[in-house]
């Protein structure tokens, strides 16, 4: 009896399995179909948020997901020039002394939740961040404020205890974010902004729906429904685009995989810049690399070709600096360390560490662990010795290399914008620490946009000759989509994957 | 009677001790939540008042009883990371992750029963030496690389099936099922290598048995010997090793799971470890602890029904 049951149960069951099998193409998914106009435009990405609330958690992925589309703020960046624009704020001036900031706002924004946008949510807001109800680390950008007043509904003043050249620009990231008082009670899962989107559906562990507003303020979106879905494996998110299981890669995480999509009609192929700069850091305090002439050794040693040729298929870009080419201050340094192993060798006999051995800490991510290999034959080349130990990023990685600086070599991603300051912070884990640095650092904040332009050059040359770091190489922006889809950013200098402009043809 | 009460106390046992262990484990795993949660250059007193607000600077002790004492009603607690309530989310994907076991362990069965039993009626001719070579391959390839072939073979060159995601089957289920066919096959078929090797050897042992000789002697043909008093016996080791085998199944999920991209247990525990989501990670172990101790139990139950003998003794 058990036992029949039991079979019959089984077959049952294959039965069912055969029948969905042979179904194929006999299908409808829920929703609309695909090809209708309203049919939800599919994105894949890599990093999935932990929740929704970039207040109080860090990382790439939130705001990737929610600025700009959901959330806005006073001003944006523009993608493809670097410039800041208008957002919620019609228009804005700068008090002669660099102190007072008036923006004038738009009429008849509104948040999700149907409260109008006015002054005193921008006051909310930058206030907000300040508080105690921030609590991740980039809320700091906003220290520098000392007021907000909301003049008129229409008029918002920001006050500046000092002049500040970086705060209108940190204000295109998340800390710019306006917030609607009565719409803070549950960020994590119910953001509400004044941006064209809403998060209509958030499916743990595999997609968010970001749905259209119909009472946005701006210019309607053409697409209604945007899916985000996260793909933990780059060759899951290539085998869904082949298969039309999605309509875009945002993100391209394994780009020795492009070659298949280019020369095929059916796909597009987009390549621009990012500002991810893949740093081989060395701890400038303690150990070999403290010494000046070990570092420049090391820099001249590695053929950064070679580098992100093995480590990102030859996409990207190679620089000299931490400085990517969307940035103002932008140059080439070719002749500060060029590649030269003869020079190398001659540098570690002058510093007296001919048999070099070094801990080689990295990042166990692909790009990483890809890199660190043809760096540790390249250095072997001159003499180092080095052990590499791929940490688990994030924790391990930010415990031992990051918060302790318990490491001679390693290698990671730098994705914040501008992050060139970091070498004017002497307990960041470089360790760099050069009074020449800090002082144009500090200058370059006050001066005139001429000024920091200069200032922030010098800087770049400064941390390049003082080898405080190597930069092996640029990620590229990398997005493999269906041939029809338009309005996709070729560059990814800003903290968001901007929506607004997608469309099909 | 004496029997169950003694069982369900091994189990609970067992849960208690697994408790402790998963909990140990992770609270000496490197990497701070309220670190993590903050990212870099966070300040000392943003990570203290983070850490004050997740609990986690109370002494271990407190931590653990506040978290056990919650599992026997459900109450998994609320994870810090993702501001969610623990039991519903891990509900959730179970129901996925328990779909994604039960077909592939249908797969297995459907696979092995038959190739089984015919390897052992045949195992001195040329076709019961070629099943038992393809299940040695089968044995020795991954799921997940069974995976990758056969979405390489099935979504992205024929175009048959789609190479991953998941629709519940309340919500459209023909699109459930062929979503859920390549994953199934996948863990499926290497488990079915598997069994396939158990089946053999033990209808070969029950071949062998005096009983079933006696069984032919008296008319029987050796097929319906087999069927009338053989497989009830031979059923016996099979189900032990069905048993072990679940256990097997549940890790070749996790890894399914990310081939496929199924929002599952599988998942759910990898996300919790890189967001150093604890009382996520501790929750999910202790729920796939209790599964294979049930499936355990379940197999001591089935024992019993299949040979009356091992009743008497108890």
């Amino acid at each position: 009896m058990t036992r029949s049951k039991l079979g019959s149960g089984v077959l049952l069951l294959a039965a069912a399995l055969l029948a969905g099998g042979c179904s194929a193409g006999s299908t409808a998914s829920p929703g609309a179909a695909p090809g209708s106009p309203d049919a939800p435009l599919r994105i894949g990405l890599t990093a999935e948020p932990a929740n929704l609330d970039f207040t109080r958690t860090d990382g790439a992925a939130i705001p990737e997901a929610l600025l700009v589309n959901v959330y806005e703020g006073l001003v944006k960046l523009n993608q493809q020039t670097g410039e800041i624009e208008p957002a919620l704020a019609e228009s804005w001036t700068v008090s002669p002394d660099g102190l007072v900031y008036d923006f004038t706002l738009r009429e008849g924004a509104t948040f999700s939740n149907g409260q109008a946008f006015t002054a005193d949510d921008v006051k909310f807001s930058i206030e907000r961040v300040r508080s105690d109800a921030w609590t991740v680390s980039l809320k700091s950008g906003m220290g520098v404020v000392s007021g907000v007043e909301a003049v008129s509904p229409t008029h918002a003043r920001v006050t500046l205890s000092q002049p500040n050249n970086s705060w209108l620009f940190r204000m295109t990231t998340r800390i710019g974010a306006m917030f609607d008082p009565s719409g803070v009670g549950d960020l994590a899962n119910a953001p509400v902004g004044t941006g064209p989107y809403t998060v209509s559906e958030f499916r743990r562990g595999d997609r968010l729906v970001l749905t259209r507003r119909d009472d946005y303020w701006g210019d309607a979106p053409a697409i209604r429904q945007v899916d985000l879905q996260y793909f933990r494996d780059a060759t899951a998110a290539v085998n869904a685009l082949l298969t039309d299981g999605i309509d875009v890669i945002g993100t391209v995480q394994a780009p020795e995989a492009l070659a298949q999509f280019e020369g095929d009609g059916r796909f597009q192929v987009i390549e621009g810049t990012t500002n991810g700069e893949v740093t081989l850091a060395m701890n400038n305090a303690t150990g070999p690399t403290s010494d000046v002439r070990v570092r420049r050794a090391i820099a001249m040693a590695i053929d950064h070709d070679a580098v992100l040729n093995t480590a990102w298929a030859g996409r990207g870009a190679l620089i000299d600096t931490m400085v990517p080419p969307t940035d103002p201050w932008y140059q080439p340094l070719p002749d500060v360390t060029p590649y030269n192993p003869d020079a190398a060798r001659a540098l570690l006999a002058e510093a007296g560490t001919p048999n070099l051995s070094l801990r080689f800490r990295i990042a166990n991510l692909p790009y990483a662990v890809a890199a660190a290999q043809v760096v540790q034959s390249q250095l072997a080349a001159v003499g180092i010795q080095t052990q590499i130990e791929p940490l688990e990023f994030p924790a391990r990685w930010l415990e031992t290399v990051f918060r302790n600086a318990d490491y001679d070599l390693s290698i990671v991603s730098h994705v914040e914008p501008r992050d060139i300051r970091t070498f004017g912070d002497p307990s960041y884990y470089w360790r760099y620490a050069n009074p020449e640095v800090q002082r144009l650092l500090t200058e370059s904040e006050t001066g005139s946009p001429e000024q920091q332009i200069d200032d922030l050059r010098q800087v770049g040359r400064l941390i390049a000759e003082d080898a405080a770091a190597d930069w092996l190489f640029l990620l590229p922006n990398l997005i493999v989509a269906d041939a029809d889809v338009r309005g996709l950013p070729q560059n990814r200098i800003g903290e968001s994957l901007d929506l607004t402009a997608l469309s099909r043809a | 009677m004496l029997q169950l009460a003694r069982r369900t106390a091994v189990l609970v046992a067992s849960l208690v001790v697994a408790s402790i262990v998963v909990f140990a484990f992770m609270s000496v795993l490197p990497g701070d939540p309220a670190r993590v949660a903050l990212g870099v250059n966070a300040t000392e007193e943003a990570v203290a008042a983070t850490r004050a607000a997740f609990g986690t600077d109370r002494p271990l002790v407190v931590q653990y009883l506040d978290w056990v004492s919650g599992l026997p009603v459900g109450d998994f607690g609320r994870s810090y990371v993702t501001d969610v309530d623990i039991g519903p989310q891990i509900v959730d994907r179970l129901l996925v992750t328990t779909w994604l076991v039960l077909s592939g362990m249908a797969v297995a069965l459907v696979v092995a029963l038959p190739l089984g039993v015919l390897a052992a009626v045949h195992h001195r001719r040329a076709s019961g030496t070629a099943i038992t070579a393809f299940s040695q391959v089968g044995v020795a390839i991954p799921s997940f690389i069974a995976g990758i072939l056969l979405v390489t073979v099935f979504a992205v060159r024929l175009g048959w099936l789609p190479s991953g995601g998941w629709t519940p089957p309340a919500v459209a289920p023909v699109e459930f099922l062929r979503r859920l066919v390549l994953p199934a096959l996948a863990l499926g078929l290497v488990q079915g290598a598997v069994l396939t090797r158990y089946v053999r050897s033990a209808v070969l042992d029950v071949l062998r048995e005096d009983y079933l000789r006696t069984a032919r002697s008296k008319g029987l043909t050796p097929g319906r010997a087999l069927v009338r008093h053989g497989l009830r016996n031979a059923a016996i080791p099979v189900v032990t090793v069905l048993g072990l085998q679940l256990a097997t199944l549940l890790i070749g999920a996790v890894v399914v799971e990310r081939v496929f991209v199924i929002p599952g247990l599988g998942s759910l525990l990898l996300d919790g470890v890189a967001n150093r989501d604890l009382l996520l990670v501790q929750g999910v172990v202790v729920v796939l602890v209790l599964a294979v101790l049930v499936v355990n139990f379940l197999v001591d139950v089935a024992y019993t029904v299949l040979d009356p003998r091992l009743r008497r003794a108890a």
